[in-house]
């Protein structure tokens, strides 16, 4: 009982993640490796908020939101469109842009390493215990989870009701129809890496409420989301939610059961079964 | 072999001969530059040969080299050094054969992912392993000098670029840039392209683990986080790339500037090599999307140009 | 009496999800036959080629080469075993040469050769659709026509057993239609067995032997190209129902 919720909190925080770089993948048609240096930045800014002025993580993740949003809104302009212009084809945008947020990522590493020093960083917030079914766990955890679920549940809802959600998904589809009809195919990409990065950093504001964070720990995010969109099937939020579950409990299983030095060996053994049996997703539809 | 083919062919070996000299100069600082060079250009080149004409990026230089480290780690006390060079490259040709198999089917993105962390998972194998057996770290004493190490890197640069020059010629290298071209017509013009691309991952995976176990006894004393340590791969790529990988000799071009220039940063400002690689990433996207090899060749048409119409 | 198909289709079917793309779809090509596969647009001529190229597989049924069957193969097996073919939108390799694009086909094709033998049988294939001159070109420069006709001689280079083509002749311009058909004309004439896909109908009148209908997927008429183009139940499909 006690490693099934241990490992549902934990993969409740990776769905908040994988589904910010699903969102960046499926519609942008970007492989953001700079995903998890996000991540890092939103839990840095959660961090020196709270030690600094005393604010309360929940209330950052209003401030690193809008930042974040504008942040990767400029990244994706700048930098990637671009890219994705010049490409003859997805395999050469793919590679391209490949290549350049690995840059980015080492960038934003460097330049944090720069700005706070390469030391972990933590602090204390809602470190009281909770009792649930009988078993102790971190309050701060359970609150990140639930903040998590509610950040889950809100993008899902409005994926799928609303008209800009609706939108979204055309572009994930197919860009080519969703121009023929209508749509501003670059301002959507635009608009969904801007939001797959604002969902990503408001991640690591939740995660800094129990996890210690240091500059060059984005790499390891960035493995378990890019594994948990490939378990979940690309543009598809509910595999996506499905996969970071199920990456978070055997994470935590292999973790308690046999060595806590084991979590990404852990992962590449799902990521592997993923690659062999099931190339396509977890709910994918077989390619033709 | 054309008279052409010869002229390279003497060059080169001219090249190396003179490489070679240098442990004669008693300059101990150059010669470890000089292993530096010698092991970044065998891993260079031998990435490009796969990555190059297939455009697959592969992160899993680490994992190899550290394979590599390790076999010659684990195997030194009981056997014969000459025996764990062989057995080295095996090994990472093994691992680099299952990698291969298991990602080399799908699109590229699945096989960037899982290189990625492959050097990481199998540190993380390793370090488990050694705890449950109750060991640390290995020693590798060996009568090796540096000159005997940087000697055996040139050896195995020069059965690289053989092999990488043999493979041009080959129906594997002809097989190769056809897949990198358009995978869907190698497939229907008759090439086994998953055949193809495994055997090409597996010569880099063997290089890189030789190289791993020659550099070995350098180290002294081998721990996971050495053996393992996932910068390598990146800068075998940005090395590789930033030379071009158009030209076989492309990949040495980048090398000697960022083996120098890295070498200087990490002296005076240690904590800014990761912001250096970062930068380099960027400038090959955006600036030198075909590495040097790419702009010698549009200044040389520039040049042709400009002559044709004087 | 009748020869042994060199290739035939039984009950071969290719289902999309929900959608029946190609439904029970059966028929036979003669060696030296050129079959035509035509009908209206979405009614599953191209699905049926890239079952037989290998570039799908089918959901049931069965494809044999020469009584060999093909069906569970990859594209890459049913080249070497005898099948060429173009692609409906061209396919280049964009950093070779002309030359080496065909030699593409002579050293990995059904008969493989290599070196000068390689050469020599990829400037031969040059010549028969008339590029010889171009063969140290690079891609770029090429008109369409040209992309056409290299893809053309890289799908002859490895001596197939059956030619698909599809749609071979879609876009180009009068002349260049009169010149393309020509070409094929030459091909039939030395005897290469060949299934097209194909809305001209001019060329599928003076090229083809045989025609097979498709709607919606199915098979809906067989015959000579002027049997079945007055097949009453054909022109329905081309012209809809109303006019019934």
């Amino acid at each position: 009982m006690d490693i099934i919720i241990t490992g549902l909190i934990l993969g409740g925080t990776y769905a908040l993640i994988a589904i910010g770089l699903n969102l960046q993948y499926g519609v942008a048609r970007i492989m953001n490796l700079a995903n998890g240096e996000m991540l890092v930045a939103g839990g840095y800014t959660a961090f020196a908020l709270y030690t600094g002025a005393g604010l309360s993580p929940l209330l950052t993740i209003f401030l690193v939101a809008p930042a974040a949003f504008a942040v990767n809104w400029a990244i994706y302009r700048v930098m990637l469109r671009p890219l994705v212009k010049r490409a003859p084809n997805r395999g050469a945008l793919e590679q391209d842009s490949i290549l350049a947020t690995f840059g980015l990522s080492f960038v934003m590493v460097g330049l944090m390493v720069w700005a706070f020093g390469g030391d972990y960083f933590n602090y204390a917030y809602l470190s009281r215990r909770v009792e649930i079914f009988g078993d102790g766990f971190g309050l701060n955890r359970v609150v990140a989870f639930l903040c998590a679920t509610a950040l889950c549940a809100a993008l899902f809802i409005w994926m799928n009701l609303s008209r800009a959600g609706m939108v979204i998904r055309a572009v994930a589809v197919s860009p080519d129809s969703a121009r023929l009809v209508g749509i501003d195919v670059p301002r959507l990409s635009a608009i969904a890496f801007a939001l797959g990065g604002a969902v990503t950093a408001v991640g690591g504001a939740v995660l800094s409420t129990y996890l210690t964070l240091d500059a060059s720990t984005g790499v390891i995010f960035t493995m378990k989301a890019l594994i948990i969109v490939i378990m979940g099937g690309v543009g598809d939020i509910r595999g996506t939610i499905v996969a970071a579950l199920i990456l978070g409990l055997g994470e935590t299983l292999v973790a308690t059961l046999i060595d806590p030095g084991l979590t990404l060996a852990a992962a590449y053994a799902l990521f592997i079964l993923i690659l062999l049996f099931r190339p396509q997703g977890l709910f994918g539809r077989r390619q033709a | 072999m054309t008279a052409r083919d010869w002229q390279k062919l003497i060059t080169a070996a001219v090249l190396l001969g003179i490489a070679a000299l240098l442990p004669l100069t008693g300059n101990a600082y150059w010669l470890s530059l000089g292993v530096s060079v010698a092991m970044y250009t065998v891993l260079a080149t031998s990435w490009a040969l796969f990555s190059g004409p297939t455009h697959y990026i592969s992160l899993a230089t680490a994992a190899f080299f550290g394979v590599g480290t390790y076999v010659m780690g684990s195997g030194i006390e009981v056997m014969p050094y000459w025996t764990l060079l062989p057995l080295a490259a095996l090994a990472g040709g093994l691992l680099a054969a299952l990698v291969g198999l298991a990602t080399l089917r799908l699109s590229g993105v699945y096989f960037v992912i899982f290189t990625l962390g492959l050097a990481e998972m199998v540190r993380q194998c390793v370090t488990w392993y050694q705890n449950q057996t109750g060991h640390k770290g290995t020693y590798v004493l060996t009568e090796l000098t540096e000159a005997d190490i940087y000697w055996q890197l040139l050896g195995l640069a020069a059965l690289v670029y053989l092999a990488g020059w043999a493979i041009q010629r080959s129906r594997l290298g002809f097989a190769l840039r056809i897949i990198g071209d358009d995978e869907e017509v190698a497939a229907h013009s008759g090439i086994n392209t998953a055949l193809v691309k495994v055997a090409l991952f597996v010569v880099s995976g063997l290089v890189a683990a030789t190289v791993g176990a020659i550099i070995a006894p350098r180290y002294v004393y081998i721990e996971p986080a050495t053996a393992f340590a996932p910068m390598l791969s990146f800068q075998v790529v940005i090395m590789a790339l930033l030379g071009g990988t158009g030209r076989l000799w492309g990949p040495l071009i980048g090398v000697i500037p960022f083996t120098l220039l890295w070498e200087v940063i990490s002296a005076s400002f240690p904590n800014q090599t990761t912001l250096l690689l970062g930068l380099c990433f960027l400038l090959i996207v955006y600036v030198l999307p075909k590495g040097f090899v790419g702009l010698m060749q549009r200044l040389d048409l520039m040049r042709q140009g400009r002559e044709a119409f004087a | 009496m009748r020869q042994a198909p060199v290739l035939s289709l039984r009950g071969a079917t290719k289902r999309f999800g929900g959608l029946v793309a190609v439904d029970q779809l059966g028929f036979d090509v003669a060696e030296h036959q050129v079959m035509g596969l035509i009908g209206p647009n979405g009614s599953g001529k191209s699905t049926t080629l890239n079952l037989i190229s290998g570039a799908l597989s089918p959901t049931s049924g069965t494809i044999a080469l020469k009584g060999q069957p093909i069906t569970a193969l990859s594209a890459r097996a049913i080249a070497r075993k005898g099948v060429s073919r173009t692609f409906q939108l061209v396919r280049m390799l964009p950093s070779m040469t002309v030359l080496e694009n065909v030699m593409a086909g002579a050293v990995f094709g059904h008969r493989r050769r290599w070196g000068g033998s390689a050469e020599a049988h990829a400037i031969a294939m040059l010549e028969e659709v008339g590029m010889a001159d171009e063969a140290g070109s690079p891609i770029g420069q090429l008109t369409y026509i040209d992309t056409k006709r290299l893809e053309l001689a890289r799908a002859l280079a490895g001596e197939p057993e059956v030619l698909l083509l599809d749609e071979w002749l879609a876009g180009l311009n009068p002349t260049e239609l009169e010149e393309g058909i020509a070409l094929i004309h030459r091909l039939r004439d030395e005897g290469r067995t060949i299934v097209l896909v194909e809305h001209v109908m001019d060329a599928i009148r003076s090229l083809c032997d045989a025609c097979v209908v498709m709607s919606s997927g199915k098979k809906i008429a067989e015959g000579t190209p002027e049997e079945v183009l007055s097949d009453p139940e054909v022109i329905r499909a081309y012209l809809g129902d109303d006019d019934a």
